[in-house]
This record gives C-alpha cells, sequence and structure tokens, in this order.
C-alpha cells in the first residue's frame, strides 16, 4: 500500500461572538467525504469541535456546511473531487446565524414552516375511506417530497444570504414545500394569496442558485417556481404579468404536467 | 439545588422518529398536553433513513393477502418467540395506520387502478409494502412531522435525556440537557413514553445513524424497568463493503425484492444451495420461478435470496469465509442482471431504486444498472427493547412507556423487513393512546431534588478531568469488542470475554475527560452516551450467553441447534437492588387456538 496521503482541512472554529479559521491535518483514505475528515478531527484533535450530522448517507440533511466556499452536504462530498494540493475549507451556512463552530441557529426554516397552511384532502374517493390518485399526476409531487430539508438551497439564496429578508420570503424550500401541497392531487387548500403575500414569491428572480446546490437535484425552479409565480400572476393582475409571459416563452423549458388547478 | 428550567407535561414522548411522533400526535388529539423531546433536529431522526418501505396487509396487489398472512408471516420470521398479541395487533391495525398517513398527505407509490402500490420483501409472503421509491422512511417522518405540528406540541429540539425520574416506584419526570448551550432541563410528567430508537452505535459497522446510541434502552433499565430478548440483533444481509468510508451502509433490500440477485465470486447463486426447512414449501427452487415471483407471478414463489435476513447474513459470511468472497471481502449483489429480461432496464432501476442509484453512484464510484455491488452483512435492528404491555405499550414501571424500535416483543428472534415502520405507527398509535389515559388518571409525581443533583454532578464530571482519557476511544474500542465478540456469530468463550472488556470500559469511562466548555460540546455529549452503549453492550451480551442455542438473529457456533427449552421462553434483564444486571428465562404467554389455527394454516 502506499503511504497515506495527508490533507489540510481549515475549519471555522467559533461562536456567536465570531471566530477564525483553524488548520487540522488528516489523512486520506479511498471513498473519504468531508464529514469523515471532520469526525476524525474531532475524534483525536478537537473533541469539542462542533458539528451536526445523523446518517451520514445524504438522506437527514443535518450535515449542510460551506466546501471551498460552496454549500454541501459534508457526507456526500468526496475528498477526491476536490483539489487536496491546497487546505479544503470548512465553514458554517451564512445565511443563519450561527451558534459554534459548524453549526448554525436553523430555527427559522422551522418557524416558516408552520405557518404555512397544511394539507387539507377532498373527501374520500371510494366507499372504503382511501382515494385513487394516477402515478403520473403524482410524479412531480414526489420530486419535490425528496426535500431532505438541508436548507442549502436557503443558504445560497441571495434574497436570504445577502440581503437577509427572512422576514419578507421564505425562500425555495418553502416554495417547493408550497408546491407540493398545491399540485398534490387530493389537496383543497388555496395558499396563492400567501404565496405572494406573506412568502414573497416576488422576491425570486430566477437566478436558479438554488437548484444548482440542491442535492436531490430537485429543479426547484423550473418545476416549483416557475408554475407557482403563474398562478400568482394569473390570480393577481401585475403589469410584469405580460412580460412575464413574454420571457416564459422564449425560454424553451419543459412545461410542467400534472398541474393542479 | 441550582435552579433548573422545569417544562411540565401532561405527556413527554422522548424521541422524534416515527414512532415518537404517532405517539405524540396521538396523546395530544386525546386532549392533554404533550411536550416531544428528541437529540436531533425535528425530521432527521433515524426514521428518515428507511428505505424499503411499511408492511401491511392492504392487499391492493395481491387479494390473497390479509392479516392472518401478515400475523403467521411475522411470528415464522421471528421463530414464534414473538409476543404473539403484539405480531396480532400489528397485523390487524397496521393497513389502517398506513391509509391514516395517506390522510395526513403521504404520497406513495401508486398501482394502475390507482391505490397504493405494494412490493415484495424477504420473508413477506405476498406484496405487502407500501413504499415511496426507496425513501419511504422520509416520506413516513416528513408526513407526521408535518401533520404534527400543527397539533399543539411543544417541540423541544437538541435536547438529550440522560435520567428518567420516578417518584414511589411510577415515572415523575425526565432530566436532560441542550446540547446548544449545555444548560441542564427538568421535565415533570405524568406519562412519559421512550422512542428512542436503536443501538447500532455500539457496534463498528452499521446502518444505523449517531444518534442509535441505545439511551431508551439504558433509560429504562435504570429507572427499574424490564428489558426483553436483548441478544436478538439484526445483521442486515447487505450493507456496502467498499470504499472504506461507507462500509456499513444500507443496500435495501428492495434491490433483490426487484430482481437483484446474490451471487459469490465464481458468479454462483449461492442461495439456493441451503433452503432451511420450515421455509422450503415457499421457495422457488429454480432460477426460473424466482425471477417470476419478482414480477409479480402469483402461481411462482419467492427466491431465496429473498430469505429471512438472519439467514441470508449467515450465509454471505459463510461464502466468505469459505474463500468464495469478493475482493472486498463482500459477495456480490447484481440488479443489472435483468436488462437481459426487461427492456429498459437501466430507467427502471433508476425508477425503482433512486438512491440506490445514486448512493453507489456518489460514494462508491459504481454504476448499478451495469456493474454488481460489493456487501455483507450491517448492524441493523435490535428486535429486543423495552418490555411493554402489549395493548398499552406500558413497561412495568407505571406510568412510562415504549414504543417502536426501542420497545420489544413483536420481532421475537428475527424482524421481517418492512415490520419496523408499520410497529412504529401502529404502537405509536397504542402508546399515545394509553399515555393519554394514564395522564387523565394520575397526578404528577414529585421529582426529588437531591438525585436531579446527582444526575448533574455526574454529568459534569468529565470536564473536572480535562487531561482524563479520550471520550472517542473509549466508543471506539467498545465498537470493535461488540463487533468481534458478540457479533453475527457467537460463542460463550469470546462473549465471556467481552464482559471483561466491558468491565475495564466502565472503568475508563469514569476516567474520560472532556476539553472546552458546555456550549455544542460533541466530546462531552460522546462522553455522556458512553453510560447508555456501555449498559445496553452488557445487556446484549448477557442474554446472548443465557441463550445457549442458534434462533434467528442469535447464531452460536457452541450451540448450532435450536433447544427445544428455548423454543418457548424470552431472555429478561433488569437492574437488581444491589445494581448488578440479573438475567432470567421467563415462559413465553400461551397462544389462543385461534391464532394456533393461523399459524398451521399458513405453514
Ligand atoms: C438504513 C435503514 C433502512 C431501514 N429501512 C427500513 C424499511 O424499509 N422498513 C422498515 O420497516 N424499517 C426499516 N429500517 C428500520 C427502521 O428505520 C427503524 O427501526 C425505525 O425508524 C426506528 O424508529 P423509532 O421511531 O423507533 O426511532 P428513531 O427514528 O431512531 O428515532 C429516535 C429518536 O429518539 C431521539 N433520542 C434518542 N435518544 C435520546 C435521548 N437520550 N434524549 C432525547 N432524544 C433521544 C433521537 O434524537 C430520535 O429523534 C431501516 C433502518 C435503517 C438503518
Ligand atoms: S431562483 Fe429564486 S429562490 Fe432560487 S436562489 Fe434564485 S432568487 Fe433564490
Ligand atoms: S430543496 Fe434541495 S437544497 Fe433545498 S432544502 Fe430541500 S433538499 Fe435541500
Ligand atoms: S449526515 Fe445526513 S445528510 Fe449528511
Amino acid at each position: 500500500m502506499s503511504p497515506q496521503k495527508q490533507a489540510t482541512f481549515r475549519i471555522w472554529r467559533g461562536d456567536r461572538l465570531g471566530g477564525e479559521f483553524r488548520d487540522y491535518t488528516a489523512g486520506v483514505s479511498e471513498g473519504m467525504v468531508v464529514l469523515d475528515a471532520v469526525n476524525h478531527i474531532q475524534a483525536t484533535q478537537a473533541n469539542d469541535l462542533a458539528c451536526r450530522w445523523n446518517c451520514k448517507a445524504g438522506k437527514c440533511g443535518s450535515c449542510s456546511a460551506e466546501i471551498n466556499g460552496l454549500p454541501k452536504l459534508m457526507c456526500m462530498t468526496r475528498l477526491s473531487d476536490l483539489p487536496l494540493d491546497q487546505p479544503v475549507t470548512v465553514q458554517p451556512m451564512k445565511a443563519f446565524p450561527a451558534i459554534k463552530d459548524l453549526i448554525t441557529d436553523v430555527s427559522w426554516n422551522f418557524r416558516v414552516k408552520k405557518n404555512i397552511k397544511p394539507f387539507k384532502p377532498r373527501s374520500p374517493d371510494a366507499p372504503d375511506g382511501t382515494w385513487r390518485m394516477a402515478q403520473a399526476d403524482i410524479d412531480r409531487v414526489q420530486e419535490f417530497r425528496k426535500c431532505i430539508e438541508c436548507f442549502l438551497c436557503q443558504d445560497v439564496c441571495h434574497v436570504l444570504r445577502d440581503h437577509q429578508k427572512h422576514e419578507q420570503f421564505t425562500g425555495p424550500r418553502y416554495l417547493i414545500y408550497v408546491a407540493a401541497l398545491e399540485m398534490h392531487p387530493l389537496d383543497t387548500e388555496d395558499r396563492i394569496d400567501e404565496l405572494r403575500n406573506t412568502q414573497g414569491i416576488g422576491y425570486c428572480n430566477i437566478t436558479k442558485c438554488c437548484t444548482k446546490v440542491c442535492p436531490e437535484s430537485i429543479q426547484i425552479t423550473d418545476n416549483a417556481i416557475i408554475p407557482l409565480k403563474e398562478r400568482v400572476v394569473d390570480r393577481f393582475y401585475d403589469p410584469f404579468g405580460w412580460i412575464w409571459r413574454w420571457m416564459k416563452k422564449k425560454s424553451d423549458r419543459q412545461s410542467p404536467n400534472a398541474v393542479k388547478r | 439545588m441550582p435552579e433548573y428550567e422545569t417544562f411540565q407535561h401532561d405527556v413527554l414522548v422522548i424521541g422524534s422518529g416515527g414512532a415518537g411522533l404517532r405517539a405524540a400526535i396521538e396523546a395530544s388529539a386525546a386532549g392533554v398536553s404533550v411536550g416531544m423531546v428528541c437529540k436531533c433536529l425535528l425530521g432527521k431522526a433515524h426514521t428518515v433513513m428507511a428505505e424499503g418501505g411499511i408492511a401491511a396487509a392492504l392487499a391492493n396487489v395481491d387479494d390473497r393477502d390479509n392479516w392472518k398472512v401478515h400475523f403467521a408471516d411475522t411470528m415464522r420470521g421471528g421463530q414464534y418467540v414473538n409476543q404473539w398479541r403484539m405480531a396480532e395487533l400489528h397485523a390487524k391495525e397496521a393497513p389502517d395506520r398506513v391509509r391514516e398517513l395517506e390522510a395526513w398527505g403521504a404520497v406513495f407509490d401508486r398501482t394502475k387502478d390507482g391505490r397504493i402500490l405494494q412490493r415484495n420483501f424477504g420473508g413477506h409472503k405476498y406484496p405487502r409494502l407500501a413504499h415511496v421509491g426507496d425513501r419511504t422512511g422520509l416520506e413516513m417522518i416528513r408526513t407526521l412531522q408535518d401533520h404534527g405540528v400543527h397539533q399543539g406540541i411543544d417541540v423541544h429540539m437538541e435536547i438529550c435525556i440522560l435520567a428518567l425520574v420516578t417518584d414511589g416506584g411510577r415515572i415523575s419526570g425526565a432530566f436532560g440537557y441542550d446540547r446548544e448551550r449545555g444548560r441542564f432541563k427538568i421535565f415533570r410528567a405524568k406519562a412519559i413514553i421512550l422512542a428512542t430508537g436503536g443501538i447500532g452505535k455500539a457496534y463498528k459497522i452499521t446502518s444505523n445513524s449517531w444518534d442509535c446510541t441505545g439511551d431508551g434502552h439504558s433509560l429504562a433499565y435504570h429507572a427499574g424497568a424490564e428489558l426483553i430478548d436483548m441478544e436478538f440483533i439484526q445483521f442486515h444481509p447487505t450493507g456496502m463493503v467498499w470504499p472504506p468510508s461507507v462500509s456499513g451502509m444500507l443496500v435495501t433490500e428492495g434491490v433483490r425484492g426487484e430482481g437483484g440477485i446474490l451471487t459469490n465470486a465464481d458468479g454462483k447463486r449461492f442461495m439456493f444451495d441451503f433452503i432451511p426447512d420450515n421455509y422450503k414449501a415457499q421457495t422457488a427452487d429454480n432460477e426460473e420461478e424466482g425471477w417470476r415471483y419478482t414480477q409479480g407471478d402469483k402461481n411462482a414463489r419467492r427466491p431465496p435470496d429473498l430469505l429471512t435476513r438472519d439467514h441470508v447474513a449467515r450465509c454471505i459470511v459463510r461464502e466468505i469465509k469459505e474463500g468464495r468472497g469478493t475482493p472486498h471481502g463482500g459477495v456480490y449483489l447484481d440488479i443489472s442482471w435483468i436488462k437481459k429480461r426487461i427492456p429498459n432496464a437501466e430507467e427502471h432501476i433508476k425508477r425503482k431504486l433512486p438512491s440506490m442509484y445514486h448512493q453507489f453512484k456518489a460514494l462508491g464510484d459504481v454504476d448499478i444498472t451495469k456493474e454488481p455491488m460489493e456487501v455483507g452483512p450491517t448492524t441493523h435492528y435490535i428486535m429486543g427493547g423495552v418490555h411493554v404491555n402489549a395493548d398499552t405499550q406500558m413497561s412495568d414501571v407505571p406510568g412510562l412507556f415504549a414504543a417502536g424500535e426501542c420497545a420489544a416483543g413483536i420481532n421475537g428472534a428475527n424482524r421481517l423487513g418492512g415490520n419496523s415502520l408499520s410497529d412504529l405507527i401502529v404502537f405509536g398509535k397504542r402508546a399515545g393512546e394509553f399515555a393519554a389515559k394514564f395522564a387523565k388518571e394520575n397526578q404528577h409525581g414529585k421529582i426529588d431534588n437531591d438525585k436531579i443533583d446527582v444526575y448533574a454532578r455526574e454529568a459534569l464530571e468529565p470536564f473536572e478531568n480535562s487531561a482524563g482519557e479520550n471520550p472517542y476511544s473509549v466508543q471506539r474500542d467498545l465498537q470493535e469488542v461488540m463487533q468481534h465478540n458478540v457479533g453475527i456469530v457467537r460463542d460463550e468463550g469470546e462473549m465471556r470475554s467481552a464482559l471483561d472488556h466491558l468491565k475495564t470500559f466502565w472503568e475508563r469511562v469514569g476516567r474520560v475527560g472532556v476539553i472546552g466548555n458546555r456550549d455544542f460540546n460533541p466530546g462531552w455529549h460522546t462522553a455522556l452516551d458512553l453510560k447508555n452503549l456501555l449498559t445496553v453492550s452488557e445487556a446484549i451480551t448477557r442474554a446472548a450467553l443465557e441463550r445457549k442455542e442458534s434462533r434467528g438473529a442469535q447464531f452460536r457456533e457452541d450451540y448450532l441447534e435450536k433447544g427445544e427449552r428455548f423454543s418457548k421462553v424470552n431472555t429478561m434483564i433488569r437492574k437488581a437492588a444491589d445494581g448488578t444486571m440479573e438475567v432470567r428465562l421467563a415462559p413465553l404467554p400461551e397462544m389462543p387456538d385461534y391464532l394456533k389455527q393461523i399459524i398451521e394454516e399458513n405453514k
């Protein structure tokens, strides 16, 4: 076996009041991910290094951080995909308040979600209390329900990250959440007013940064936000509506099927 | 005593996995005040990892299915040492609980006529697992979470409970700390429901998430409750073996349900070599029939690749031991071969097993639509846990309930895949219902402040030893010992030596030290988890020593056969008055005739 390669990890250490990057060295073995390195450093050199993780399988969305400046899941980022001749920087998500080291206060997300009107099904289709739905009509909803609530899309969205509009804009995660409810074939609730008023969908200017970082490859902008914007435009006459439709024609995106009106 | 922040609820639920959430929803619906605490963030509990599906005899895909067949399958899978009443309630109530998830917004995959689709799984006679691709756990947890947050439950996230408090034998509260600031908290409650999940982190190779440290098992034990069946640990036959960083990560049984096959290094389908007698009648004896079964042919019998997990895991170990393993010490699991049988196989695989495709592609550089996977056994699930009343889920400590993986009885010696998610919602609901009832009928008990002071002092000890031993080293050594001495193949000598090791680990726990302060300090958290890991490890080892036979998940090299003496008993573990661990064998409750008959009819 070849001698073990070493790499430097430049990890942000600090708390609510501030902090600094500190360098740690760790061995690199085949298949290793960033979370392995962080856990190794934690176990051997810095027992009090704080980070969140649960599944180490890309399923729970706990281990979000910024790796070399890009929002990613630590457990799904392979070291072999990073340039190891320079330090790997690992820092907490920027869009949320720091707590300690790699941990941020993401409680805002939970509060936002609680304010969205819950699922309200139509009455059952069959006498035994069950419903019938075609697979084709739920494909889109299932795409949105793949979301693991890692909040990486929230972290990258400039409306939250740079402009700190947390009071006015709920962010891409909750736009796809509403899309999943609105496009659910059984749902009877109406959330269009809120989309414009409390959710602030108008703040989104379709930069698609959220879609690019989503570890579940959910087409957040094309499949959720744009169709929702159309619904909002349909309801509230909007002087920008025609520009909008004109732009939409120009882009040859896929039309979302299975949309409940 | 210093003042600790104190919360008061009628019912306190510890854990926010499927069982905890379902229990909290039910208790709240009964009109009592409910608090829920969890070590993790909401929606991130281990349940989120479940892949293959929820077992329930909905009979949407095969109308011959019904609760009786599900019951018989569960008992056969558990080698008849299950608590029959739990298996009965589970089989009867699972369909309603699954339909309820749909009413709360879950979006399961559909049959052609628009109903909930069901897939094949090991040990289930008919296609029985309702699923969403291979991310069923996420669907369950998100549905319960999104429904639950509107039911008036007070959720306390990232709080770890360290001890249960009793008052004259009954439960009166819980004591813990918040991870963020390390501040102690007291939760007063008339009833408490443990829903803390499993113990996977006692082993080195496991599919479980970090919070599976056996806290509920340990909390209940130290509060005086009895544990049952602790020797039965399920080693899932198919975990990833390469690269090292992901070894143990689960490869869902759904791969085999969709037609995936196990082969050894010689390319042989070794599962046909040995089919246990009690499964012969319902297992295919040729490859052609096995394939037809996975494709929904109702007249075909299931391929031996889908035999119960205990059996498949042992066959894999045998192949590896006898030199027919793969380069990285596993066997092959191949789904790509189905391209010989169906058109568009690649698309089909990606659609049916999206997470598996992604997991191997992203973490192992393997394209499962083109090449086989390398797999081997991984510590997956504990059948044992808190002994509860089958109907109410109350332990023998009044007011203390348990549900989900930390409770026990339904699975006997081996759990069938898919029977956990259904267990969570069936018994989560029951626990919620009966805990609420208990809370309505009883007053709050007293909290003994002197005891709380002792717990607090103990919890802070590691800070006084900052030069003490690294808690992570103790954890690692413990995992090694459990993996090697109390793993998939066991014998008396190795287990006795494990007990000696455990003794030294207890001493080392007394010497661990942590650096830094109380703010979100994983070193400290790990030090505090050690007590639970050691408690469950000792319980597993002592129970496994007591059961001098091989049955289900317990395989003893020194007792290769099933023993008549053990066919009608469970092992029970309790903390004796002198603080030592006491093991006894208790007779199984006698099964009523109508259930015996069901088992007979389904032989
Ligand atoms: C990879 C994988 C795939 C699986 N797939 C399937 C499947 O397809 N079908 C199936 O039926 N089963 C499956 N299982 C098994 C099943 O997922 C688990 O048995 C089940 O989810 C356990 O749920 P639970 O509610 O009991 O506990 P968990 O989901 O483990 O939740 C435990 C909760 O307790 C909290 N907790 C623990 N200790 C404390 C403490 N001291 N203080 C406060 N909170 C605490 C945790 O934070 C967490 O919220 C799978 C398991 C794995 C690992
Ligand atoms: S597309 Fe909209 S929601 Fe997504 S990052 Fe850009 S502005 Fe934010
Ligand atoms: S939409 Fe994607 S990026 Fe956003 S929270 Fe969900 S999984 Fe994460
Ligand atoms: S630890 Fe669960 S997504 Fe990374």
